[in-house]
């Protein structure tokens, strides 16, 4: 908060102070409450509410203190006059406001009065007198010295120093004294202070971090919505029939039917699988490549084309990646030895440039070390041994063996007509039921529902 | 400050350049790239299964891969992980925090993470060698509240958190990564690319940013909300974000075209979104509101085609699960429904 008014002393860069008429006297350098809200926006770029709010802060904290109505400590936007108060007096450096002191000033004020004081300053006096009875010889002393003292000054200077006294005064010990004021001074002070220094050079990374930001974003390359909204489209045409909730599922939904028949056809290690799951294989490599039974197929194919260590390399890098943090530089060490080595037993093919590159970063290991080769490694196989996978006999004898579930349906009353999904579609044909008998593949008993509705 | 305004200025241009070349590459509409397919009718899902047994407000749930257990965060302060067919329970976690915000179910199955207002994320290992389910981490490093987690595998989680960033933990070490800064306002949510190289989250100053992992840079950001962002999700295929937020939207954000190209509003819906689920095809999209419904959006006509409703209090969390088969709600009801 200090840098602030510092700030605003400033001779050059500061407020514009005038004189202000206060009763007869010349007051120097005050200015005005509005003044001190539009060099708070000027200065700091910020909204007028924040700059009402920081400069109420700066005269709650009595840093400013109003001329006019001493006892009210609010920053008032208009022509009221208000005045720094003298670094003697911050809060800051002189709390806590130790009792002495206030007696001392409440002495004066009585002295200076002739006993006129406000009700809560008699109430106080009071209160102070019996409890520091023992010193009060030293407070009245005190008193009458600086009154003297300040007699001597100019008269100016005189009103000035008791205006700064006041003020502070009423700062600290406010007429209706809720909270200790020094406890929530200690939070608003640090929090003041960071709020201003720290919002203007916030403002400053912002601004530059977009704009650093929006000059990468400028030069990406954009792809045209048509091509995106159609590769949505494709997307979802393709994966459709593989979507429970829009095609439903055979042999029945377990969610419907209590039969746990379709996972059982479908985890991971069946001897024949489903027709929709080995056709998942052929929409993208990766599909493959995720299915473990995929990747199990996919490798005996390329045993027979002696192309198999591009997949085990893949598969090792693969768990590096994911792996524990405390394996990786063995991870590192032993896939370096079996397949990136001269001469190594499952030596794979890369070009020299991601060679050299790999073999520079392997001396200081790490998760990502083994990316490039590892990119290559896949695109090869994408753009070579995939599509040939796909028209070789192991890939369509496999498609052909395997099984497309019959729906189960109750025998005992074969009239009966569940939805096989939950949401009939108007665009899906809604055949008729009349089904034999089908036995589903590793299905329990025909307990399901039976089933409307064929299967596409 | 003569100095902020020229910067202000430039920062502006370049915002209207970049506004300027996402225009250039519109050159389809939706209507007309969907005109093609067929309509999807009425969607009704029934509700198969409700779990009870909390007893307090839901606020998070995450299927597990093998899409038949899941886990789910309430804030009575428990984490409970429910086999979905039987409705039984196999384990419930007493947690040290009650305010709970958020639940994860890591790829592998072994390990469930969970973090709140104890600005902390606990990682649990469900398969301890004695069978006793045990605080493995705690992950303590933000200075806000956690408001999602998301695992990678078993040794590296990603947080995001009311103070602004998201993170990337070692589980093993219990230290930060990478710490992923760039939002203006709390992260709400993220969710995870299907390849695990990217991930996206949404935050509270109107924004969704695309995060690459290894880089640990922002690669793109996307405006056009007009509140928080309370929900994300990436389309199947990776190339799209779909995020839900208070002004009662989702939009559609394409990767690639690097701009919104769908958005989902009603002119019947004012409440806004609090999660959103794809289904596995990415043909629906399943949003949970603040109105205590569930509606089914047909993601590429952009119309409502269905609704769930079965809750009493709002929805607070919706996740299909990986094959698809179902799609499961967790409400403030304290219930969480099974549909399909």
């Amino acid at each position: 908060m200090e840098k602030v008014i510092v700030a605003m002393q400033d001779p050059d860069m500061g407020m514009k102070m005038r004189n202000q008429r206060l009763l007869i006297t010349v007051i120097p350098h005050a200015m005005t409450g509005h003044d001190i809200i539009t060099w708070l926006i000027q200065k700091y770029s910020i909204c007028e509410e924040e700059a009402l709010h920081v400069g109420g802060m700066l005269v709650k904290y009595g840093y400013i203190y109003p001329l006019k109505e001493p006892r009210s400590i609010v920053l008032h936007p208009d022509e009221s006059p208000y005045r720094f108060q003298t670094p003697y007096f911050w809060t800051s450096t002189r709390w806590p406001a130790s009792e002495l002191d206030y007696a001392i000033y409440l002495a004066k004020k009585n002295i200076r009065k002739q006993g006129e004081l406000m009700e809560y300053e008699k109430e106080r006096y009071s209160v102070l007198h019996k409890r520091i009875n023992h010193t009060w010889d030293f407070v009245v002393m005190q008193a009458r010295e600086q009154l003297r003292a300040s007699k001597q000054r100019r008269k100016a200077d005189r009103i000035v120093l008791e205006c700064q006294e006041q003020a502070y005064w009423l700062i600290n010990r406010p007429p209706v004294c809720s909270v200790p004021l020094h406890y929530t001074i200690l939070h608003n002070i640090l929090f003041c202070t960071l709020y201003c220094t720290l919002h203007c050079s916030a403002q400053y990374t912002i601004l530059d971090c977009t704009i650093e930001a929006s000059r990468r974003a400028l030069g990406r390359n954009r792809v045209k919505s048509s091509v995106c909204l159609e590769g949505f489209v494709k997307y979802s045409e393709q994966y459709q029939n593989h979507d429970p909730i829009m095609q439903g599922c055979l042999p029945s939904n377990p969610w419907i039917s209590d039969d746990t028949a379709h996972w059982t056809m479908n985890s991971e290690m069946v001897p024949t699988p489903t027709r929709l799951r080995v056709e998942c294989w052929s929409f993208s490599f990766m599909e493959l490549l995720n299915d473990n039974m995929g990747r199990r197929e996919f490798m005996t194919y390329l045993e027979k084309e002696f192309s198999a260590e591009n997949l085990c390399f893949w598969q090792a890098c693969e768990e590096l990646r994911h792996g524990e943090t405390s394996r990786i530089a063995e991870k590192v060490e032993e896939i370096y030895k079996n397949f990136l080595a001269p001469g190594a037993a499952r030596w794979v093919n890369i070009d020299s440039k991601t060679m050299d590159k790999t073999l520079e970063g392997i001396k200081r290991p790490h998760r990502f070390v083994m990316d490039d080769a590892q990119m290559h490694i896949y695109f090869l196989m994408k753009k070579d041994s995939y599509p040939r996978y796909l028209k070789s006999d192991l890939y369509k004898n496999m498609l052909a063996k395997a099984i497309v579930p019959q729906e189960t349906k109750k025998s005992v009353f074969p009239f009966m007509r569940r939805q096989r999904h939950s949401s009939p579609s108007p665009a899906q044909a809604a055949t008729t039921a009349t089904e034999e008998d089908g036995r589903a593949k590793g299905a329990g008993q025909a307990g399901a529902n039976s089933e409307g509705g064929s299967h596409v | 400050m003569g100095e902020m305004e020229q910067l202000r200025k430039e920062a502006d241009s370049l915002k209207d350049q970049i506004t300027a070349a996402r225009k250039a590459v519109q050159d389809s509409t939706l209507q007309e790239a969907a005109a093609s397919i067929t309509v999807v009718g009425r969607v009704q899902l029934k509700t198969r299964k409700t779990l009870r047994g909390h007893l307090a407000k839901i606020y998070a749930m995450h299927w597990s891969t093998d899409s038949k257990l899941c886990v789910s965060a309430s804030q009575d302060g428990k984490l409970i992980v429910w086999d979905s067919i039987t409705t039984n329970k196999v384990n419930a976690i007493p947690l040290k925090s009650s305010w709970v915000m958020t639940c994860a179910y890591a790829p592998s199955g072994n390990l469930v993470a969970c973090g709140g207002l104890d600005n902390m994320c606990s990682i649990y290992n469900l398969k301890g060698k004695d069978g006793n389910v045990k605080v493995m981490r705690e992950l303590a490093a933000h200075t806000g509240y956690l408001s999602c987690c998301r695992f990678l595998s078993d040794s590296e989680i990603i947080t995001s958190s009311g103070d602004c960033t998201c993170v990337l933990w070692d589980i093993e070490t219990g230290t930060q990564k990478t710490v992923f800064a760039g939002h203006q306002g709390d992260c709400m949510s993220l969710a995870v690319s299907p390849d695990f190289k990217f991930f996206i989250s949404g935050a509270c100053d109107f924004t969704a940013k695309l995060w690459d992992i290894r880089e640990a840079s922002c690669r793109q950001t996307f405006g056009g909300h007009e509140s928080d962002i309370n929900a994300i999700g990436f389309f199947p295929n990776g190339n799209a974000v779909i995020t839900g937020s208070d002004d009662a939207t989702c939009k559609l954000y394409d990767l690639r075209a690097d701009q919104e190209l769908i958005t989902y509003q009603d002119s019947g819906i004012m409440c806004g979104v609090t999660s959103l689920a794809p289904s596995v095809s990415g043909r629906l999209l399943l949003a949970g509101y603040d109105d205590f419904n569930v509606n089914i959006w047909d993601a590429l006509k952009a119309e409502r085609v269905g609704v769930l409703a079965g809750h009493d209090n709002r929805v607070s969390c919706i996740g299909v699960s990986s094959d698809g088969m179902a799609c499961c709600t967790g409400s403030w009801d304290s219930f969480l429904k099974i549909w399909n």
